[in-house]
């Protein structure tokens, strides 16, 4: 990591692949920039020293709650799958996967 | 009507001299007149509100219903309300009508308060202009032209006009303060973990906070307190006792030290909003509180991780929009790979994607160590400013932005320039402590926010300043003129 990161456009290709998103080419140029310019303000947390410094993930530092192992949530299927793009026979439709 | 206190009108509800069926009515009345130049709202619900009125009056009737019953409120369009839309401003939700209510929602459901709609926001939350919203952007009801901040500033511009009495509003780099400090109304983002998540679209999880936007503090301590409580669907609510959020209102602020961090005042901050931040101080110290200086030495550095660490959560939190269980589907999928990657380019904005993609790009091997964790542990360090403040002073004020709010279009195509802008309170959501915005000024005509920030769980300490702030102010009663 460096300053003055600059992102190509085979790189951006790349990040758009694990984001599971699509873009043209033009898009892919207006990104590279846009994406470069956001790394290069990431490029000021390099200077600090954060030696011994626990990584901070929540702001309470809570420990995750546990809770019985029973059911506590009724079925709600018929009400959920009303909102599906597709449905049958209580399943979730996506295009053929397997010929 | 519209410039009652939540209090009043919760006397006159009461005392049945005034009736929740035409509370409600006058305020859908305002909004069918105004909203078409401001656009505040994504969705207006008004036979949804009728019934909630007449169910609130007939409890009203009955001598039942609490403090907040029959009196009508905007949701943020992030949380879900059963069988109503919830686009949480993105095409990828336009067709979603939730099936089930946030906890939020249900729990001032319970309150028979009648829902007007949802509100309008940058698309899943994500940006400061309001200008995102795939449903068009809210104008600023003080000046057209101006946005009215953002996420939540359908919310604000909703306040600020009188087309609701009380809104919801949601802050996970400054959502709820920046647009109440452009909108000249009150809003608060509590400590994280005080008001539940559930049935909140996520953006950041580990930021993300609901919280009131209210004309003044005394409404925000009405509505927080509806608002807030462990709830056991959501599995970061806090589960220490809820607060009495009106308990310290009316306790005189005589010796209270107030902090003002030095590193607030610096480079980039507007000359105008300096001068109404230490003429607001000044009142402050007037009252009887005592000004310290502190110092935030890492505030800079606040913007830079936050901009690595709530991308990072987005790109995983909105990795659910598949196009399988709900939203947005697009045209003849040729196989489900095309399925999933058209939808959520179609279904998307640029500025989501952008997050999506740079939180992508911060989680994946070769980057983790150098971004993620990194700006984790500057996390760390900006919290540690916090605590060391607050062994100083009770409360820390300054400026929640450097300007008041831009023009349309101003900042939309600079993504950076409109990050940078909120540089005063991303630190905030760093830490998870409690900060409010309470008008306090203008500069050429548009409304100027003070920024009060608290140690965690201190919500009753920053309700009682600012309602103290505003017994010897009137910045917080002034309307727009247009929508008197």
């Amino acid at each position: 990591m460096s300053s003055k990161m600059r992102l190509g456009k085979a790189e951006v290709k790349l990040i758009t692949n694990l984001s599971a998103l699509i873009i043209d080419d033009e898009e892919a140029e207006q990104m590279s920039v846009k994406l470069s310019n956001i790394l290069d303000l990431f490029a000021q947390m390099e200077e600090v020293n954060t030696d011994g410094i626990e990584p901070m993930s929540h702001p309470l530092e809570q420990v995750q709650r546990l809770r019985d192992d029973i059911v506590t949530e009724t079925s709600r299927r018929d009400k959920y799958q009303k909102i599906a793009p597709a449905t049958a026979e209580n399943l979730y439709l996506v295009p053929q996967v397997i010929d | 009507m519209h410039t009652l206190s939540i209090g009043e009108m919760s006397t006159q509800l009461k005392s049945r001299s005034l009736k929740s069926v035409d509370l409600t009515q006058h305020y859908l009345n305002r909004i069918a007149k105004f909203d078409t130049e401001i656009n505040a709202f994504i969705t207006v619900t008004p036979e949804l509100a009728m019934e909630m009125a007449k169910k609130a009056d007939k409890m009203l009737d009955e001598g039942r219903g609490g403090l907040l019953t029959g009196i009508p409120i905007a949701h943020k369009d992030i949380f879900c309300v059963d069988g109503v839309k919830t686009t949480c401003g993105s095409k990828m939700l336009g067709n979603f009508i939730a099936p089930y209510d946030a906890t939020v929602v249900e729990k001032l459901k319970e309150s028979a308060m009648p829902i007007l709609g949802k509100t309008n926001m940058d698309e899943f939350a994500m940006g400061s202009s309001s200008e995102s919203s795939y449903y068009g952007a809210t104008k600023n009801p003080w000046d057209l032209n101006a946005v009215p901040g953002g996420s939540s500033g359908g919310a604000a511009a909703v306040i600020a006009a009188g087309l609701a009495p009380l809104a919801t509003g949601t802050d996970t780099g400054g959502s709820i303060r920046q647009p109440a400090s452009f909108c000249g109304v009150t809003g608060i983002k509590p400590t994280y973990g005080t008001v539940s998540r559930y049935g909140m679209i996520a953006y950041a999880s580990s930021f993300d906070q609901g919280g009131p936007i209210t004309r003044s503090a005394e409404d925000s301590a009405w509505l927080l307190d509806a608002m807030a409580g462990f709830d056991d669907r959501d599995s970061t609510s806090s589960e220490l006792d809820k607060q009495d959020f009106l308990a310290d209102l009316n306790k005189p602020i005589k010796g209270l030290k107030i902090g003002v961090p030095k590193e607030y005042f610096g480079e980039g901050l507007d000359t105008g909003v300096a001068e109404v931040i230490n003429k607001a101080i000044a009142q402050l110290g007037k009252q009887g509180a005592e000004i310290v200086e502190v110092s935030l030495p890492n505030k800079d550095l606040a913007v830079p991780a936050y901009y690595v660490l709530a991308p990072a959560e987005a790109s995983s939190n909105l990795s659910r929009f598949d196009a399988v269980r709900y939203g947005y589907r697009c045209d003849n999928p040729q196989d489900l790979e095309d399925l999933y990657t058209r939808s959520r380019s179609e279904g998307f904005g640029a500025e989501v994607k952008r997050r999506i993609m740079v939180g992508a790009y911060a989680l994946s091997a070769g980057y983790y160590d150098a971004y993620y964790l990194k700006a984790q542990k500057i996390r760390r360090i900006v919290r540690d400013d916090f605590t060391k403040a607050f062994a100083q002073c009770d409360v820390i004020v300054g400026p929640v932005a450097p300007t008041p709010a831009f023009n349309l279009g101003e900042k939309s195509s600079d993504p950076i320039s409109m990050y940078l802008a909120d540089l005063y309170t991303i630190p905030v959501n760093l830490a998870g402590i409690p900060a409010m915005s309470v008008p306090a000024g203008e500069v050429n005509n548009l409304p100027v926010g003070l920024h009060l920030i608290g140690n965690y769980h201190s919500e009753a300490k920053l309700l009682n300043v600012a309602h103290q702030y505003q017994q010897a102010t009137n910045w917080h009663k002034k309307m727009p003129e247009d929508y008197k």
